[in-house]
């Protein structure tokens, strides 16, 4: 959901972090790309849910077992511990209540994989502190007026609201620019610097 | 194109020009009703070759007014089967790798037993007498034909409409029978609204002087004005007004000028005229009251405690349903609501809303985005249950 165009560079490091032939819901899988992936090389049962029509009928055609619906109000459908891994990638910024969206997540599955821009990024602070406009970048290519993103957070952002709804964080993982892992000792400080994206896998 | 052949006779309702087989008193059909028919046949027709593992079997479920011909000429009308445009060597569903069914459904006109069949009790046309058949009735008269064919489990069953009721049933009775549903421009059961529209065309059939309390064809009459009516009313539900207003608007028939009269002075009304002419030719008017009040009475969900998804708990069917954006007869929320009972049962199921502002009748058209669907999931689904020769 971010770049229209940009590339998905989160993808291989959710997928890494899926056990295979587990079951697996993507919450907003655009075109299927990631369930499509992980149904060949991980053998997984995968679902999907896509709010764009264009993404679902592309998935379909591909033969993913993908459905039009909306984070926001139909994960309410999904039955408790349905699946072992729920992904949200590039989707919870999207979303009109993130925190609602994430405890639906972890009531869902067995574990939840969110990832998403982090709104704490050099570039991103300083092209507000510099240029004074809303940053524009590869990864956010939305205007202010037309982004469908409307919560952007920070990792700290993300931490924090991880404790308030008693999330555990399992494991973490921020991105550069070019989707490589920054060194895994760092501090969180230095993460939410230095990441473009993070990557975090939740439990209960 | 054959020139259209106007049925006079009961033919084909008793003696079709298909395939057909006869349940014999040892195989009566038991009934939702508490009745049982018996003896009582099915006409079907069948396209492609079940291969050796009895693994390719494709159900198709035709609609209200539909019937078996779905992939060749129909026999009354001589117009082109009614899903050519997507059954066929090398169509998306594929006679050449898929063994195709399609039956005429119980209550039908057009050789499976019905209204305007021979009662054998009586030697008479069965009319009223016929006990009232529901879709589920209509898919144990499918099991019986399937299982007389000696197919265990179809690879798919697919339908729109009334058939995208069948084959909901299909999958919430037999899911093991059923390796993946199709179930297309339907519902889970029938609105308050469709049921009205239903009446409307029942009330014109039975207000027809000619439908003689229903023993018509013993008095040599046939109610068609009654007929033509309730498929002109049906008819506009399957268009919706953008597909009028496109191919209609307001134009004038053959004329310059309104007449000041009750001519068909519109195109519109032209058009309609002319489709329940063209219905009454190949349809039995106690056939349309038993069909449509078998959709009325579907309520998948009231059959399982008045909760939806448990229809489908355990379910291992693969679902794929599809609607489209301007169906206002099974709008896209009906679909929603079989998709969310699907997710509470854990099933797997993909969903597309095709946007088209052809109505309820998409289904039947060409509409390039529901056969990507279709194809897909079939595709997927095969590479899934090991029919690599099939995928």
């Amino acid at each position: 959901m971010t770049g229209r165009n940009g590339p998905r560079i989160d993808l291989k490091v959710i997928a890494d972090f899926i056990k295979p032939r587990a079951r697996v819901l993507d919450v907003g899988c655009g075109d299927g790309e990631l369930l499509e992936y992980l149904e060949l090389d991980k053998q997984v049962d995968g679902r999907g849910v896509e709010i764009s029509q264009r993404g679902v009928n592309e998935s379909v055609a591909r033969g993913l077992s993908v459905i039009q619906g909306d984070a926001d109000t139909d994960l309410v459908f999904y039955p408790d511990k349905g699946f072992d891994y729920v992904i949200l990638s590039q989707t919870l910024q999207a979303t009109r209540n993130p925190k609602e969206v994430l405890t639906d997540l972890l009531r869902i599955g067995e574990r939840a994989i969110v990832s998403f821009p982090n709104f704490g990024f050099w570039q991103v602070r300083l092209s507000l502190l510099f240029r004074g406009r809303m940053p524009v970048t590869r990864e956010l290519s939305y205007s202010w007026y037309n982004t469908p993103n409307i919560h952007f957070c920070t990792i700290r952002d993300f931490i924090n609201l991880c404790d308030e709804i008693g999330a555990t964080v399992e494991s973490a993982m921020a991105l550069d620019r070019d989707g490589h892992p920054i060194g895994v000792s760092m501090p969180w400080w230095f993460w939410n610097f230095f990441g473009q994206q993070a990557v975090f896998v939740l439990k209960r | 194109m054959a020139a259209p052949r106007v049925r006079t006779s009961n033919n084909e309702a008793n003696e079709p020009t298909s395939l057909v087989v006869r349940f014999g008193p040892d195989h009566p059909l038991r009934l939702d009703s508490g009745k049982t028919l018996s003896p009582f046949q099915i006409a079907y027709q069948t396209y492609g070759t079940l291969n050796e593992a009895r693994s390719n079997a494709v159900l198709i479920c035709h609609a209200l007014t539909g019937d078996q011909h779905v992939a060749n000429p129909n026999p009354v009308t001589g117009k082109p089967g009614w899903w050519e445009v997507l059954i066929g060597p090398g169509k998306i569903i594929d006679t050449d790798r898929f063994f195709v069914i399609c039956s005429n459904v119980i209550g039908g006109c057009l050789g499976s037993t019905g209204p305007a069949s021979i009662n054998p009790h009586t030697g008479k046309p069965w009319g009223l007498d016929l006990p009232v058949v529901t879709i589920r009735d209509m898919v144990r008269a499918q099991v019986m034909l399937v299982d007389h064919l000696g197919i265990d489990r179809l690879f798919s069953v697919i339908g729109g409409s009334m058939g995208g009721m069948q084959v909901l049933e299909w999958a919430a009775s037999y899911p093991e029978r059923v390796l993946t549903a199709l179930p297309i421009a339907t519902g889970a059961r029938h609105s308050s609204q469709n049921i009205a529209f239903h009446e409307v065309g029942r009330q014109a059939v039975m207000a027809d002087p000619d439908w003689c309390g229903g023993r018509y064809i013993e008095a040599g009459k046939r109610p068609e004005k009654g007929l033509a009516v309730a498929r002109m009313a049906a008819h506009i539900t399957y268009l919706s007004e953008a597909a009028l207003h496109r191919k209609f608007g307001r134009n004038l028939q053959d004329r310059e000028a309104l007449t000041f009269g009750f001519d068909a002075d519109f195109q519109i009304e032209s058009y309609l005229r002319h489709q329940g002419m063209s219905f009454v030719d190949r349809f039995d008017a106690n056939s349309y009251l038993y069909m449509t009040r078998a959709m009325d009475y579907f309520d998948l969900a009231a059959d399982h405690g008045g909760r939806l998804a448990d229809a489908f708990t355990g379910t291992k069917t693969r679902f794929c349903l599809v609607s489209f954006t301007s169906d206002w007869l099974f709008p896209t929320e009906e679909s929603r609501t079989i998709v969310h009972a699907l997710n509470a049962a854990g099933a797997s199921v993909s969903f597309v809303e095709i946007e088209t502002d052809r109505g309820h009748d998409a289904f039947l058209l060409d509409e390039p985005e529901m056969f990507a669907a279709v194809s897909g999931f079939l595709r997927s689904a095969a590479r899934a249950r090991g029919l690599e020769e099939l995928a």
